[in-house]
């Protein structure tokens, strides 16, 4: 038997490009990257059936020239994997689109809240919820009075802008 | 008798599923099909359980097939407890499911679909825990995750699709690692039953034997959300309704540890690779549980703790010894109740308080003390307070470190001590926050805030001086997230400060939605209390039998000459 050199580059070809196209945000550009690994996939389990012989089974073959029944079981079960799933993608594309215009994988906005929370401890109370009875002594009403009327803002709070560039993605929503 | 039983519980959920969704059109029908049969589930898994115990290891060959030809179910210690523990807890899931529906019509969970999915899932879960050969393993994790697809994206939303299109994504990696594993194994050894690979994949070369564990463990690793390949669960699980979130937390993840213990044991003793699990399981603990401290939702906060508690099963399973893997089965049982329990638990926070997140909750002790204690025997029981099984979970898995000695595993036993005690805080200040906090201190009218921060955080439009009194909106234009913060906290305060009445709470209290809580989600949850109680009442048979588990699996013998020596050919085709 000569080992074919054809398979295992089809098959690296495959991945690489298959690996490139997930790593997409599109989303269709990830259901063609499933579809390649998934082929892939299947043509590295044909391969492992040994080189290709006469069909099995069916009794006309001696069992040296049969080819390995196995890997084609698998791959059937594999392809019919392949295809629900497909199938599914398709659909949450089209769920996406119909709901965001956008097929672009999304942000999660909770985790872009908890990374912007700077120095703030989720634990500190604000002075201004507490009731006046408990509030710390050196509370003064007029410090929040002049951050109100002063420029509005903590000094120290980031803006969106700067809280994007935290965790090195675009902005949420909408491109 | 048992070759007729082992395949029930993969047959039964299967045919339920069809069963429900002829009778799709009738809710009481499909409820009473769907708890039916998964009881039925429960009893025989049930009866395997006892069977495996005292017989040990016995292997079906499903259709009669031989050995290397057909499908074989394995039944052992270890599948038998974890079929047991996962019906138990999907049995208490889908009562809560039913009276979530019961409760809110079918918004939340579309019975026509949810109930037979649900059941599909459970028939994966039960495959996959008892697969004598690693393709059907694949298809039991494929059957169980096309499931969980369905489920996770319920009602198909905005943020459940995002969530849904992550985890898909994920999941089909590690699916398409997993084949591809499959396919390299079977062209070395020419066979894909687990009793066969156990002894020909020893003759092969260290280094294909290496390449082959490395791809099955990252595989099993993601399915299981070991910490580098564990950034996928936090992100997609808090979004799903709360009883598939809670059955996911529970089942899915420890269907990996299930496939890592196997592996790891059966097809691999050599332990090349538990230098590294140990590492891996290290940072699991620890980067899973700073993650949960930082979370201000309780759901994510608890996805971020079951990331975290992975590790500790990693430790038992890296040390392979008796013990630490008696430990680590020991803490697979407890953590899939627990985990579950606590979720539902979240469950009814969010119909109580409205909200999960922590910011917006307050005063639930004083408004549902029911809830509260719900809440908090099984959160003490997460952060392993004695007398509870999380403590006899991990003092096990501590001992068993300690008695192994190396530096590594004392280190380990340093991060579990470490973890349990970060567990206690993020619990802790969940703990005092939501139920304890006065509401009034709670942001009452944050809802103004909460809309101008999600829709300022995307914006990221540039901050106006504000020039406003209390309480009127900046007139310009849109208030940025701050300033409609600082509003609301104003507006807060003078209402206090003009009321001025000692009694100012109530009255400061906002018009906030009280939903009752339906009688049977609490009753399902409560049952799923008492079962993580009574976990810590049969702490003493449990670990003797995960100890004889854990000898059985060392051992490998039993698992292999129960499939070689003729299993019991089954009377039923699957």
């Amino acid at each position: 038997m000569t080992p074919t050199v054809v398979l295992p580059v089809i098959i690296g070809g495959l991945y690489a490009a298959g690996v490139y196209l997930l790593l997409d945000r599109s989303l269709t550009r990830v259901l063609v990257g499933f579809l390649l690994l998934g082929n892939a996939t299947n043509l590295l389990l044909l391969s492992t059936g040994g080189p290709a012989g006469l069909a099995p089974i069916l009794g006309y073959a001696e069992p040296e020239e049969m080819s390995d029944p196995l890997p084609q079981a698998l791959i059937l079960t594999a392809i019919v994997i392949t295809f629900g799933v497909t199938a599914f993608i398709l659909a949450m594309i089209h769920r996406s689109w119909a709901l965001a215009r956008n097929e672009a994988v999304g942000t999660d906005e909770e985790d872009r809240r908890v990374a912007g929370r700077h120095d703030t401890d989720a634990d500190e109370l604000d002075p201004d919820d507490l009731a006046p009875d408990d509030r710390p002594a050196g509370h003064a009403d007029s410090l929040s009075e002049r951050r109100l009327h002063g420029d509005g803002r903590d000094p120290g709070a980031p803006d969106a802008e700067e809280l994007a560039d935290d965790i090195d993605l675009p902005l949420g929503g909408g491109r | 008798m048992i070759s007729v039983l082992a395949p029930l519980p993969v047959l039964l959920p299967l045919l339920g599923a069809a069963g429900a969704l002829l009778v799709g059109r009738h809710p009481r029908t499909q409820r009473a099909l769907s708890l039916l049969v998964l009881t039925a589930v429960l009893a025989v898994s049930v009866a395997l359980l006892l069977q495996a115990d005292a017989q040990g290891s016995t292997a079906v060959a499903v259709g009669g097939w031989p050995v290397p030809l057909g499908i074989v179910l394995v039944v052992d210690r270890l599948s038998a407890l974890m079929l047991v523990v996962a019906s138990t807890v999907a049995l208490g899931v889908l009562v809560f499911a039913v009276g979530q529906g019961s409760a809110d019509g079918s918004e939340e969970t579309p019975l026509s679909i949810f109930h037979p999915t649900f059941l599909v899932l459970i028939a994966g879960v039960s495959n996959a825990f008892l697969a004598g050969d690693l393709f059907n393993l694949y298809v039991g994790f494929e059957i169980l995750l096309m499931a969980s697809y369905v489920l996770l994206t319920l009602g198909g939303s905005a943020p459940r699709v995002r969530a849904g299109i992550t985890y898909v994504v994920v999941s089909l990696t590690s699916s398409l690692i997993f084949l591809a594993a499959i396919g390299l194994i079977y062209a070395s050894t020419g066979t894909v039953n687990m009793a066969q690979l156990a002894i020909r994949l020893g003759d092969l070369p260290a280094g294909t034997q290496l390449l082959l564990q490395s791809m099955l463990l990252i595989a099993f690793s993601i399915k299981a959300a070991v910490f580098p390949l564990s950034a996928w669960l936090p992100d997609s699980y808090p979004t799903a309704p709360a009883p598939v979130t809670a059955v996911f937390a529970g089942l899915l993840t420890k269907v990996g540890v299930y496939a890592i213990i196997r592996t790891q044991t059966l097809l691999f003793p050599s332990g090349a690779l538990d230098d590294l699990l140990m590492w891996a399981g290290l940072a699991t603990m620890v980067m899973g549980i700073l993650g949960a401290v930082a979370q201000t939702d309780i759901r994510r906060m608890l996805s971020f703790t079951l990331v975290s508690h992975i590790g500790y099963m990693v430790f038992g399973i890296a040390l392979a010894t008796v013990s630490g893997l008696a430990g680590a089965i020991f803490y697979v049982a407890h953590h899939i109740a627990i985990q579950t329990t606590l979720f539902l638990v979240a469950g009814l926070v969010e119909r109580q308080g409205g909200s999960t997140a922590v910011d917006r909750l307050g005063g639930l002790a004083k408004r549902s003390p029911l809830l509260a204690f719900l809440f908090f025997v099984p959160a003490m029981n997460l952060a392993g307070i004695p007398p509870l099984s999380g403590f006899i979970g991990k003092l096990g898995l501590l001992e068993a470190g300690v008695a192994d000695g190396s530096p590594l595993a004392l280190m380990l036993v340093a991060g579990g001590v470490l973890t349990s005690l970060l567990t206690l805080l993020a619990i802790a200040r969940v703990w005092t926050r939501a139920f304890w906090r006065p509401p009034t201190q709670a942001p009452a009218d944050d809802t103004a805030a909460a809309a101008a921060s999600d829709a300022g955080s995307s914006r990221g439009s540039p901050a106006e001086p504000a020039l406003v009194g209390a309480g009127v909106a900046d007139p310009d234009g849109e208030p940025t997230q701050r300033q409609a913060a600082w509003q609301a906290a104003w507006r807060r305060h003078e209402r206090v400060a003009t009321a001025g009445a000692p009694d100012w709470a109530p009255a400061a209290r906002s018009v906030r939605a009280l939903r009752p809580l339906p009688r049977v989600m609490v009753a399902a949850t409560a049952a799923m209390v008492t079962v993580t109680v009574g976990l810590t009442f049969i702490a003493g048979p449990l670990y003797g039998y995960t100890q004889r588990a854990a000898e059985d699996i060392l051992e490998r013998t039993p698992y292999i000459e129960s499939v070689s020596d003729g299993p019991v050919p089954a009377e039923e085709g699957e």
